[in-house]
């Protein structure tokens, strides 16, 4: 590698923030359901999965890309509430391992549903023009319009949750109810609502991260299977429960598998040979998040910033 | 009450028993995942074909068994196990991915069947295990990206970025146009394959055009073409990195392209062995009756998939349906004697089909719809580059 190139560098940090961004949505919603519910939700994927069809069935409805996030954001909110009624109720008291298996059949109807309703072939989301093209932001650094757009609704969600957690009242109830569910159940909050509520945020904040992905990719059955691992080790790294740990956590794991795929094999190169890093270097990136997991399980299990539990 | 259920199944069962008078074929394809999109084609292509021959090969019924192989080569070994073994299959034909291919080989030939590869076409089934009872109606992978080499030097490219999955196939493809390409090769990148796949290529494409390289060459078959089609629009560098692809831009991709207007696809070039233009009798006949069946045009993979078909048929009436005479279905098996949609082809001694390479072009047709149409002939009579590791004469 010759001399560092700072515009490369800068436009491959501006990939990792969207990613890492997109990340926070999922991980944000699956942090609350673990940390308040002690739900484990495998079905998290499906939710964004469902978002993302969804947005896609009503872009072309509505022939507007935003209003059709806009109309499919309740949407999948009602889903969430939907899925928190019928199946993770039924399922709070039970152990961990029952509820991985309850969720895991509930990833396995809902993909199929999916089949049915729209088909084995992904959705393509056609964007307005404006959306389609690139900005410019530094002389050198020329970024698509949409990935912008990504890291704007990101930060702003990520702001807004912020608000909502740490200066309203039920950001106080959530951060209550991460650190010892069961005073908070035994000082008369209605634990129903509060559980419901939490659930169908999360369902939303998953539904908004798969619309935002789908024009860039495409809305397709599965989807979700693949980011909710990424999600879960987000989770792990960042702590569970912790909003602030789901940031760093999926800022983190974002950066480092972005930049670890774009330098890893030029770095390779240094010290080995071409034909070598060619094939080191895929494989290694595509291993990186997993060993930073690893470590944190290792040296501090509790997560990065875990919440404070008494 | 019980004992009634199973005798009657027991008899159901006996009547089902293979006499004489039927051949089977068993057909591995990708029918769960995204990437059955592909499988579907197929699919519909196979039974397109048996449509086409009335549902018997010669005097005998044809019974034909999908199996899924999932997009996992442990499925895909499972699901040809159980042609194998268990429905004791004449012929197994299908699979899409190499890899898939590599991990069920043996099951099939071991068992003294013949396999047909309608698609995948690893280096090594074409070389060193290369085997008599295996039969490809598609290409060696290396061969159709070598022919994209030639049409980049023939454009006066210089220099070029070059992106696939990290797979057996991602390989074969890179390798291929290396094999032929005379201008300098600024980067590569082999990204994260599989069920859970790279499909975010922001990272990729933003280090590709700061490589400077004056086009950019990818193989991304399935779901993961629209997306990278999708982001390479987006990224603007239509202008600024002209596209050629290999297995990226086919029938399966072009409608959902068209449906979210990316028409950076349009112009593009793709090279193969196939194109639905093609003037002859049998594609004509295929190609008008796929869109008149299923409201498409058929992909590459759903011709490779309807000349399986033909080719085992035409394999049955050559020994007149004696499946006993194995020698002799081999020999009409190499024969090639069908109306391939393709045109005549013949096979090399591994079993790999010596044909012609096409440059296409994505165009308009007279209705509107995205398609291809042939522009010129990259190869003649093309043999694949490893028939001399292959032991076979």
């Amino acid at each position: 590698m010759g001399h560092l190139d700072y515009a490369l560098l800068f436009i491959q940090t501006l990939n990792g923030l969207q990613l890492g961004l997109l990340l926070f949505l999922v991980a944000s919603g699956l942090t609350l359901v673990f940390g308040i519910l002690d739900f484990v939700n495998l079905a998290h994927g499906s939710l964004y999965m469902l978002g993302a069809f969804v947005c896609a069935s009503l872009t072309f409805l509505v022939g507007n890309f935003l209003i059709a996030i806009l109309l499919a954001l309740p949407i999948t909110a009602l889903i969430g509430y939907g899925v928190e009624r019928t199946i993770a109720r039924a399922l709070y008291t039970r152990d961990h391992l029952d509820q991985v298996l309850g969720t895991f059949g509930l990833i396995l109807v809902l993909d199929t549903l999916a089949h049915l309703i729209w088909g084995p072939a992904g959705i393509a989301i056609p964007l307005p023009a404006w959306l389609d093209g690139q900005i410019e932001l530094l002389p050198g650094v020329v970024i698509p319009v949409f990935r912008v757009l990504i890291i704007v609704i990101g930060l702003l969600t990520a702001l807004g949750l912020m608000w909502l957690v740490n200066f309203t009242r039920l950001g106080m109830l959530i951060r209550a109810g991460a650190s010892n569910r069961t005073m908070v159940a035994a000082l008369g909050i209605d634990i129903q609502t509060l559980f419901a509520l939490v659930f169908a945020l999360g369902a939303t904040l998953a539904g908004l991260a798969g619309m935002l992905v789908a024009p860039i990719t495409e809305a397709s059955i599965g989807m979700g299977n693949n980011v909710i691992i990424t999600a879960f080790v987000v989770i792990i790294v960042g702590g569970i429960g912790s909003m602030k740990g789901a940031f760093v956590g999926a800022m983190l794991i974002g950066l480092i598998d972005t930049l670890g795929r774009s330098f890893i094999d030029d770095a390779f190169k240094l010290f080995m040979e071409a034909e070598a890093a060619e094939s080191a270097g895929p494989a290694v990136s595509a291993m990186l998040i997993y060993i930073i997991m690893a470590g944190v399980l290792a040296f501090r299990p509790q997560g990065l910033f875990p919440p404070k539990v008494r | 009450m019980k004992k009634l259920v199973s005798a009657a199944l027991a008899a159901s069962m006996l009547t089902g028993v293979a006499w004489a008078d039927s051949v089977k074929v068993g057909f591995v394809t990708t029918l769960t995942t995204p990437a059955a999109v592909i499988g579907n084609d197929m699919k519909n292509a196979v039974d397109l074909a048996v449509e086409h021959m009335g549902g018997k090969m010669g005097n005998l019924d044809l019974e034909l068994i999908y199996g899924d192989d999932g997009f996992a080569p442990d499925t895909g070994k499972q699901a040809t196990d159980k042609l194998v073994k268990q429905d004791d299959v004449d012929f197994v034909a299908g699979y899409i991915w190499s890899h898939v291919l590599l991990a069920s080989r043996k099951s099939a030939l071991d068992a003294g069947k013949f396999l047909i590869s309608a698609n995948a076409g690893p280096s090594p089934v074409a070389g060193k295990l290369c085997h008599e009872n295996f039969f490809s109606t598609s290409w060696q992978n290396d061969q159709t990206p070598m022919a994209m080499g030639e049409v980049l030097n023939q454009n006066g490219v210089k220099s070029i970025y070059l992106m696939a999955p990290n797979y057996a196939a991602g390989k074969n493809m890179v390798s291929g146009v290396e094999r032929t390409f005379k201008g300098e090769i600024k980067g590569k990148d082999l990204t994260k394959w599989g069920a859970d796949a790279q499909l975010d290529f922001s990272a990729e494409l933003a280090k590709a055009k700061a490589s400077g390289a004056e086009a950019i060459w990818v193989f991304y078959p399935g779901a993961a073409a629209g997306a990278f089609i999708k982001q390479y629009h987006q990224a603007g560098l239509k202008d600024v990195m002209p596209l050629y692809t290999s297995f990226t831009v086919d029938a399966i991709s072009l409608p959902k392209l068209q449906a979210a207007n990316f028409e950076s696809v349009l112009g593009s070039r793709i090279t193969q062995q196939w194109d639905p233009s093609l003037d002859n009798a049998a594609n004509k006949k295929f190609v008008s009756d796929f869109k008149a069946k299923y409201g498409a045009y058929p992909s590459f993979y759903a011709a490779q998939s309807y000349d399986a078909m033909m080719l085992i048929k035409s394999a049955v009436e050559a020994v007149g349906g004696n499946m006993d005479d194995k020698d002799g279905i081999r020999a009409a098996l190499k024969a090639a004697n069908y109306d391939s949609v393709r045109g005549k082809y013949s096979y090399g001694n591994n079993n790999m089909p010596i044909q012609n390479f096409y440059l296409r072009e994505v165009v308009a047709d007279a209705d509107g719809n995205w398609t291809t149409k042939v522009v010129a002939t990259v190869y003649e009579n093309h043999q694949d580059p490893y028939a001399a590791e292959c032991a076979l004469k």
